[in-house]
């Protein structure tokens, strides 16, 4: 419990009492805790949590020797997808990827945001100007690349054993986005004849920069401010982040202050240097953006048990960045048999989608797990399929130290006699 | 001379309407940036120079600006210490790309030298970016690839001489070139395709 949360408690418990004696002698004054205490309309100016609720994020990429606050440490804390229902995820269990920097402390009246390169009108914008202009909200899923991927700084919490979804998958998350269309305010600009990117930067200490093709700003792209009905945290971009639906996460610039109109990549540092995925050849695939379909059971997942045989409901989140989810199947039984799940509304398109299937658990061991067919038409692959991909056979995604990008094999989780389960993606 | 004065309104006239199909139309939101606020605010630098301020630096220029404000996270000679990545690189880290244990320098991994001048330039030192000049931006990039071998110590490193630079990974991408990312819409890989 954080020290707040034991005030505000301590207070409560306090207040009872002090309104316990206030009915029983109401002229009698309390001058000293009447000062001290806080104003009870306070508490529930913003809510809280039940304090028996304990899920949070956790870190893997955490440097365990890190000893100062100011120390330049990447780090990425996951979200506990096995705790949550529906398909929105709590702003404040947003997972979040830090290249090493805090959230920089911005103040909306004084951020601005510039449009200019090769653009009729450059513009800047408060972000009061971008409220007043038409806007959108959308459910919109994003993902760190490396989400999921058996190597990288978090392979060895991502293939144990007694692996969570939250170890597994916890670098994706789903938020209801509102915002300026990005095309709109091109428009506005006027984009010049042979401009093909855009430059989108951020205004964290190390000003994150990224190329965007042309066509996506001018597509789908969102210059949003709000998240899940409240101004975005500032972990997670405030004031301004700008959302790529369905792109990998490193495309969604957070704390939006420009972006450039150009007629080429501008090789950024995180383009060039850590995202492009290392092959076995030694060459590199860059500029990768949409993520294929990916699904997770998240109940029942690793780390739970089931306490009796009978019935459970399997639930779990599917998502494409190619569009919808049109279909998720559920197998029990390792992959031989397969039934379709039941999709949950809304099914948006871009987004975390919630499914579920009935299950009858007879006490034997069983593997559970999920495969999504966007509408597109792709289908998730499994651990072979995507090693094929790769010109690799499975040993090297055991093995590998890298991070496999946009890993999206089927995951499956396996169910002991005594009711525990365990992690079996290898 | 009336007939171009007519031809000379005829011409502003359909300027006029041409830009009137142009206008914006949401009017009054936002507002055009002056030059010096564009110009504060545009710090990127593109791989064929563009954006890349006047100024130079070479490594012997780089050595003591190096010592004093990036060694103590890099290490006295971009090896990497504690804090702050290896910088230096080269065939060897070319090499191990095709291993389990991949390293990527920026010497050894990264495609353009325009790309360390900008990040240098937009980020370092860490929490004391905007405090270097285009100089020793300049100085401090010749330096880091000098210590790779990729320039010499004397090589004069501005504008014009940067974007030249032949980073040892260049070739190490796919596709070979941006031009070629088409379909942005591809993914990593779908079933069945790789791009």
């Amino acid at each position: 419990m954080n020290p707040k949360q034991s005030d505000r408690r301590n207070f409560l418990k306090n207040g009872a009492a002090l309104a316990g004696l206030a009915v029983g002698a109401a002229t009698t004054a309390l001058p000293a805790a009447a000062e001290t205490a806080p104003d009870i309309d306070e508490l529930h100016k913003y809510g809280e949590r039940s304090p028996l609720v304990k899920s949070v994020r956790i870190g893997s990429i955490n440097n365990p020797e890190r000893h100062l606050k100011d120390e330049p440490v990447a780090f990425g804390l996951k979200s506990p997808l096995q705790d949550q229902v529906g398909m929105i995820t709590p702003s404040s269990l947003h997972f979040i990827v830090s290249h090493g920097y805090e959230p920089p402390d911005l103040d909306p009246r004084e951020h601005r945001f510039l449009i200019h390169g090769m653009v009729d009108r450059p513009l800047i914008f408060t972000v009061d100007d971008l409220k007043r202009l038409p806007s959108v909200s959308r459910f919109h899923f994003i993902e760190c690349h490396g989400n999921s991927s058996p190597g990288g700084p978090g392979g060895p919490e991502r293939k144990a054993v007694i692996a969570t979804a939250q170890d597994t998958h916890g670098f994706t998350s789903c938020s209801l986005w509102t915002g300026v269309p990005l095309s709109l305010l091109l428009k506005e600009a006027g984009v010049q004849k042979g401009a093909t990117w855009i430059l989108a930067e951020g205004a964290d200490a190390s000003k994150h920069s990224k190329s965007i093709p042309i066509g996506k700003a001018l597509d789908d792209a969102i210059v949003a401010y709000g998240m899940n009905g409240e101004p975005i945290r500032p972990e997670q971009g405030f004031p301004l982040r700008l959302v790529t639906p369905g792109w990998q996460g490193i495309n969604n610039v957070k704390w939006l202050r420009r972006i450039e109109v150009v007629d080429e990549p501008y090789m950024a540092m995180m383009e060039t240097s850590r995202y492009p995925s290392v092959k076995l050849d030694g060459k590199s695939r860059w500029f990768e953006f949409e993520l294929g379909p990916k699904s997770v059971i998240t109940r029942p997942s690793g780390g739970q048990r089931l306490a009796a045989r009978g019935y459970y409901e399997i639930s779990g989140l599917a998502w494409s960045g190619g569009g919808a989810i049109r279909r998720v199947e559920v197998s029990a039984d390792g992959g031989r048999t397969w039934k379709d799940a039941q999709l949950h509304d809304p099914v948006a398109k871009k987004a975390h989608t919630r499914f579920s299937a009935p299950w009858t658990w007879d006490g034997e061991e069983a593997v559970l797990q999920s495969r999504c067919t966007d509408d597109q038409g792709t289908v998730q692959p499994t651990v072979a399929e995507v090693a094929k991909l790769w010109g690799a056979d499975v040993d090297y995604l055991k093995k590998t130290s890298a991070i496999v990008g946009d890993f999206n094999a089927i995951q499956p989780w396996k169910v002991n006699r005594d009711g525990s389960v365990q992690n079996a993606l290898f | 001379m009336r007939f171009s004065k007519l031809l000379a309104v005829g011409i502003a006239l359909l300027a006029s309407r041409a830009a009137l199909a142009q206008t914006p139309s949401y009017k009054g939101v936002g507002r055009t940036p002056t030059q010096e606020e564009i110009q504060t605010m545009d710090i990127s630098a593109g791989p064929d120079g563009k954006g890349l301020p006047a100024g130079q630096g070479t490594a012997k220029e780089g050595a003591p600006l190096f010592a004093a404000k990036c060694a103590v996270c890099h290490g006295a000679n971009a090896e990497g210490a504690k804090i702050g990545p290896r910088l230096t690189g080269g065939q060897a880290e070319i090499d191990s790309l095709k291993t389990l244990q991949p390293v990527r320098t920026v010497g050894g991994y990264w495609p353009y030298a325009t790309s360390v001048w900008d990040y240098i330039n937009r980020a370092m030192p860490r929490n004391q970016a905007g405090t270097l000049s285009p100089s020793e931006v300049y100085a401090l990039t010749a330096f880091i690839l000098a210590k790779s071998n990729i320039i010499k110590e004397d090589d004069v490193m501005d504008a014009k001489t940067l974007p030249k630079v032949q980073m040892p990974n260049r070739n190490g991408f796919v596709p070979p070139r941006y031009q070629d990312v088409v379909d942005e819409h591809k993914r990593g890989c779908k079933q069945g395709v790789c791009p």
